[in-house]
């Protein structure tokens, strides 16, 4: 039988370390989307927090739980990374296997948060964008997910399709950033 | 020539660089302005249409005239200020609008042809004939007038731009633009302060003021280090803000490495900022108005905030000899400037009556100068005092007309400012921009103890609004509290020219001429005389301009208002706005799992959308697409073809109404499908015309994937979303894009079943996998999902696996399909082999066709409700005599048939009026051998057979053709079923 | 410019699509008539003034969005989500 050998969305492109700043292919684990159902909020709190021991993420909210993540997504949806979803959380909401539809990116270093000043239209100050919060919104042209894993640190996803793109405006903001230093 | 003593430039630190043909020195700090100055440089432009000589005239951003050109060749940078240009070790600059040299230009003949090129001269000279309007007219005028040019070639230097947001925008860092942000800082604010300049202090470094007992230069630098300890700050020197924008947007243009030379590395020329502040302080100071007088431009004449800037900033006098001439106490402050600083004073020229002497110099009150000499620079004056004239020796005259607060940034939201007599200008309207409060000189406020309190004030007002409170103590320092007062001066009347518009060479004489020709508003005004226009956009003008014109025409100034103040206050460069976008970041580039691989194989790589397809597979041998492609289409005929249709778009749709949404959005009833199916779906708009269409599989009791087509995804989706969350609220169903997740590949081909066979871990059969069938398989040993649908008409699949192992199981299906007699096929075949089925995509589904149009009216159910419905049984859209989709073959002599040709009845005129149809899509069919189209023909359905004229205007080919039903291969489907 | 987002909060506009008259939601019956499916597909106000229109972040978390606006002033008036505003009206 013929086998099928998988590549990550960003293989060949990364890591890259630039000035203050490393940018790497982040493996945040099984993406699953949790849309709740009409009604079904609360059930699917409480069966999300049996399951996997993660609270439902507030809007711009992520919610951890050891290797788990429950990162809001959008409008009533957040994405579960790390396990697979327990299967009663499907009576209460709609999942949705999206493990391969985002390529993943780790973003960390002490300018960090300048290199997405340059493409990010949102307030990324610390004070405003905390550890653990997260946004939809924009990085250069595409449709992205960023949230802060750390002081210095950020997780984004962008489309698969999208990985080159993404590595391309990142190490030109990235080789800027560093340029002024 | 340098003074000693003065200044805040680095004297340990000489700097050489070129002008023009030569190399100078300067000193660290200095810009091109200030030394050339210093090494006795007066002449450093030719002027916008008499091409007069010209030097400095202010020392700041709102230049006129000293505009140069930095750097050569493709990098080469026109229109730089060289009163913002910082020196550096090899800097380059040459000055503009003058051939063969500066000191002897030839369109220096224009200047002595001046009585007939006063305002108006082009519109009414260059009238006839009308021919030589584009092509001999505007030529000449543009050569002859102009500024600096771009290379014309591909900029290689990099620009940036980024996004800043803070608590309060500071606006100008001097007196009062310093006090805001010390203020606001201290009591916690996130504050930007952001200054043009490349020194902070404003004025207070061109000034010999004391502030808190200390010189102003040293009390700025110290509050600028207090400001740069403190982290809630983030200080922006070499930075313009250009434009207040809606909502406390700004937008800001930093100059990154103007001022180094530095390229290359990463590193950036500019930055293009967005910055939004929830407050902001606009301290932007005031401009010094110049007195119109005869040949009141020659070099050596400047203002005399210029004259005291270069003298205090920079360690120069721009002469040996200074004359001052003004109307207000600033006159007096620059002559005794000069004196203490050794520098001899000609004399004082006053326009005022009751004026004081104020120094050990010559002062005449109540006097005007009225003219000067001086071929390629001043050398002396015309001083007039009671009907009296004189001359005056002087090789620099620092002239003042008052100030003007710098109140562009209030009116950028269409607001007007207001007429103050008090300093015979226009001060902000207070709540012209939500949030902005103006403070300083350029609220009208010009001492310094003045500008401090209201920097301050502003502060607090800002801090209230941010729920802020100030910090107690702290009052405002100690200064100059000196009234301002001036005596109105605009224009001193006499013969020749007086200049108001260095820039675009307007004179008192063309305003008062265009108030003659009834040109009376100041906006007509503006666009007759072309005053207040190009990169200083009237800084230096609009107010006496303004004036004159209201005297010419008998109103008030406040009556005549003023122009627009659009952004940017000073000029972007378009590579700064466009920063980014250039290249590979013009657009994201979306590529499929199985992209590197078609480009190993040689496929020529197009765009749809944001994707990139593979055009074809050329092989050994082939040297035409045709070629390719006609092969690839008989692959899929004959044996089997793989295609990456990944780019389509898929929604997962789940939950309880999921059903009903589909039928809500399809014309046709998806709930009744059986799971494990696929149905054909038309999706319309609500005005009646088709949107898109697709196949929707049904994988669960309330489950269903979607497919779009990959043009229309994006619009799809935004679709769904308005539909479930406007139209049908109460339904309950999630739905979201899974396109990325799955690799999905087309299998088609007689010999697809035996291809996918070898890699299912279960082979399936018509029984299992009937024509429109799908389910879950394992493809060697993954798992992924089949679809039995066909694009091509033949035995078709297509096969899903989660993306990371596209690439892999599209070299497994090639080379299984080559094993077979078949390979991959691109989209050149794919558009072919849909052709001569008669499918339609986007060429067909237009944006102006209905369901009734492309034949599926029936589709539109009798039975429930859809988006689209009732629009589209509105009887025009259902008229026999619409364009009704159909078929072409060619039937005469030119077998060639071209997509957008329009369609006539034999014999009949090629006009409009005969228009009967035209050819949406095109291809050669190596399965009949000949061309075939699609398209649409009014009553198309009952003209089968009809002989018509194809007729392509454009490519000038005419054909006959017939018109036949638009399912060319296999119309009965026994392939696809079989 | 830039649009509070109920969900997200202040955001710059190149987040949002921009649909049109928030007449959208009001969606006539199938037998409503000709006049009224014209003036609810077709028929649009084009005021110096106040407006109410649909918007969504498109870009952000997918929300369509309802917008009070003054398109003299460009001062926002208010932004509420479209599906809030369909539940209560439906």
């Amino acid at each position: 039988m013929a086998e099928l050998t998988g590549k990550t969305p960003c293989d060949g492109l990364l890591p890259l370390e630039i000035g203050a700043v490393t940018l790497v292919e982040a493996d945040p684990g099984r993406l699953t989307s949790v849309a709740p159902y009409r009604g079904g909020a609360e059930a699917l709190g409480r069966a999300l927090v049996s399951a996997h021991g993660l609270d439902w993420p507030a809007p711009n909210r992520m919610s951890v739980k050891g290797a788990a993540r429950l990162i809001w997504f959008g409008r009533d949806m957040a994405l579960l990374a790390g396990p697979a979803p327990a299967p009663g959380l499907a009576e209460h909401a709609a999942l949705t296997d999206q493990s391969d539809a985002w390529a993943a990116v780790d973003l960390a270093g002490d300018d960090a948060e300048q290199v997405l000043a340059r493409l990010v239209p949102i307030d990324l100050r610390a004070a405003h964008f905390a550890v653990g919060h997260t946004a939809r919104t924009l990085i250069g042209h595409m449709t992205a997910s960023i949230t802060r894993l750390g002081p210095d640190r950020f997780l984004i996803l962008v489309f698969r399709s999208m990985a080159g793109t993404l590595v391309h405006d990142l190490k030109t903001a990235l080789e800027a950033v560093a340029a002024r230093r | 020539m340098r003074v000693d003593g003065k200044g805040l430039i680095d004297r340990d630190r000489a700097v050489s660089f070129r002008f023009n043909d030569r190399y100078y020195t300067g000193f660290a700090g200095d810009t091109v302005a200030s030394a050339l100055l210093a090494n006795g440089v007066r002449l450093m432009g030719r002027s916008f249409k008499y091409h007069r000589p010209r030097g400095v005239l202010t020392a700041g951003s709102e230049e006129p005239n000293a505009l140069v050109t930095v750097g050569q060749g493709a990098a080469q940078d026109p229109n730089v200020r060289a009163t913002v240009q910082e020196i550096y070790r090899g800097l380059a600059v040459r000055s503009q609008n003058a051939w063969p040299s500066l000191r002897l230009d030839a369109m220096e003949v224009n200047d002595f042809a001046w009585p007939f090129l006063g305002a108006g001269f082009y519109y009414k000279t260059f009238m006839w004939p009308r021919a030589f309007w584009e092509r001999v007219y505007e030529p000449v005028i543009r050569r002859a007038a102009g500024l600096g040019g771009l290379s014309g070639r591909h900029n290689p230097d990099a620009y940036e731009k980024a996004f800043a947001f803070c608590d309060l925008l500071v606006i100008g860092a001097g007196p009062a633009g310093l006090m805001a942000a010390l203020t606001a800082a201290r009591a916690g604010a996130d504050v930007i302060l952001a200054d043009e300049d490349s020194l902070m202090g404003g004025r207070l470094n061109a000034e010999t003021y004391r502030v808190d007992g200390q010189a102003g230069p040293d009390w700025a630098a110290e509050a600028v280090a207090e400001l740069a300890g403190l982290p809630n700050v983030r200080l922006m020197p070499r930075t313009t803000v250009t434009g207040a924008y809606d909502q406390g947007t700004f937008g800001a243009l930093e100059r990154v490495n103007h001022h180094t030379g530095r390229r290359g590395g990463g590193a950036v020329l500019e930055c293009f900022w967005r910055i939004v502040a929830r407050q902001s302080v606009l301290a932007a100071g005031a401009l010094e108005r110049p007195v119109a007088f005869r040949d009141n431009d020659r070099p050596g004449i400047m203002t005399a905030g210029a004259v005291r800037a270069y003298l205090n900033r920079w360690g120069v006098s721009p002469g040996a000899r200074v004359a001052v001439f003004g109307n207000n106490d600033d006159a007096h402050r620059t002559a005794q400037d000069l004196i203490e600083a050794g520098v001899e004073v000609a004399a004082l020229i006053d326009s005022r009556e009751d004026v004081a002497q104020s120094g050990d110099y010559k002062t005449y009150a109540g006097a005007h100068v009225c003219g000067s000499s001086g071929r390629q620079g001043l050398r002396r004056i015309t001083v007039r005092r009671a009907g009296r004239e004189f001359q005056v020796e002087a090789d620099c005259l620092a002239m003042s007309g008052g100030w003007n607060p710098t109140v562009h940034l209030t009116c950028h939201l269409n607001r007007r400012p207001t007429w103050s007599d008090e300093i015979q200008s226009f001060v902000p309207t207070p709540g012209a921009v939500p949030g902005m409060t103006a403070a300083g000189a350029c609220n009208g406020v010009f001492s310094t103890a003045g500008c401090l309190k209201d920097g301050a004030d502003a502060a607090r007002t800002a801090l209230k609004a941010l729920g802020l409170r100030p910090r107690r103590g702290g009052g405002v320092p100690d200064a100059d509290d000196t009234a301002y007062r001036l005596q109105p001066l605009w224009a001193v009347p006499g013969k020749g020219r007086a200049w108001l518009d260095f820039q675009n060479d307007v004179t008192v004489k063309d305003v008062k001429q265009a108030a003659v020709e009834n040109f009376r508003s100041v906006e007509h005004m503006k666009r007759y005389t072309t005053q207040g226009m190009a990169t200083d956009q009237g800084k230096n003008s609009n107010m006496a301009a303004l004036a004159v014109l209201a005297d010419a025409t008998g109103q008030g100034i406040a009556q005549t208002g003023t122009t627009t103040f659009r952004p940017p206050y000073s000029p972007v460069s378009i590579a700064a706005m466009g920063a980014g976008a250039q290249g590979m970041g013009f657009a994201p580039r979306r590529l499929t799992t199985s992209h590197a691989t078609s480009v190993a194989e040689g496929a020529p790589m197009i765009e749809a959308g944001l994707w990139y397809r593979p055009s074809y597979f050329p092989r050994a041998g082939e040297t035409t697409w045709r070629q390719s492609c006609d092969r690839e289409v008989g692959m899929v005929r004959d044996a089997v073809g793989v295609c990456d249709v990944s780019t389509l778009g898929k929604i997962d749709i789940q939950g309880a109404d999921a059903g009903a949404f589909l039928d809500l959005v399809y014309c046709n009833t998806f709930s009744s499908l059986a799971e494990g199916r696929v149905r054909y779906g038309l999706m319309l708009r609500e005005d009646g015309h088709v949107m898109d269409d697709g196949t929707t599989a049904r994988l669960g009791p309330h489950h269903y994937v979607m497919t779009t087509t990959t043009a229309a995804a994006g619009n799809v989706m935004r679709h769904l979303d308005f539909v479930s969350q406007c139209v049908a609220p109460k339904l309950d169903l999630r739905f979201t894009s899974v396109t990325e997740h799955w690799a999905q590949f087309a299998v088609a081909g007689p010999n697809s079943r035996e291809l996918l066979n070898g890699l299912l871990d279960a082979p399936i059969d018509d029984g299992t996998f009937p024509f429109m069938a799908c389910g879950p398989v394992t493809v060697a040993g993954v798992a992924g999902r089949l679809f039995r649908i066909s694009f091509s008409g033949e035995h078709a699949y297509e096969v899903a696996v989660p993306s990371r192992y596209g690439e892999s199981l599209f070299k497994l299906l090639v080379a299984r399909a080559q094993a077979l007699g078949g390979g991959a096929y691109g989209m050149e075949a794919l558009n072919v082999l849909r052709i001569e089925k008669g499918h339609i995509t986007h060429a067909e589904i237009h944006g102006r066709t209905t369901a009734f149009d492309i034949g599926f009216a029936r589709m539109i159910s009798a039975g429930k409700d859809c988006i689209g419905k009732v629009m589209a049984a509105r009887e025009g859209l259902l008229d026999e005599e619409r364009e009704q989709l159909v078929g072409f073959r060619p039937v005469g002599a030119v077998r060639q048939l071209t997509a957008g040709a329009h369609v006539f009845e034999q014999g009949a005129e090629a006009t409009r009026v005969n228009d009967q149809g035209y050819v949406t899509s095109v291809a050669f069919s190596p399965t009949l051998g000949h061309f075939i189209g699609l398209g649409f023909v009014k009553r198309g359905r009952a003209r089968h057979g009809e002989v018509m004229r194809m007729v392509d205007r454009m490519r000038g080919i005419e054909a006959e053709i017939e018109i036949c039903a638009p399912v060319f291969v296999d119309p009965e489907g026994g392939r696809t079923r079989g | 410019m830039r649009l509070t987002c109920p969900i997200c909060g202040d955001r710059d506009r190149r987040e949002f699509y921009y649909q049109g008259d928030a007449v959208a939601l009001d969606r006539p019956d199938g037998g409503a008539g000709a006049e009224t499916w014209d003036g609810y597909v077709h028929l649009r106000d084009n005021p110096a003034g106040r407006t109410r229109d649909l918007w969504q972040h498109e870009a952000g978390c997918g929300a369509w969005i309802v917008v009070l606006r003054d398109t003299v002033s460009h001062e926002v008036f208010g932004v509420e989500l479209a599906m809030s505003v369909g539940e209560a009206g439906a």
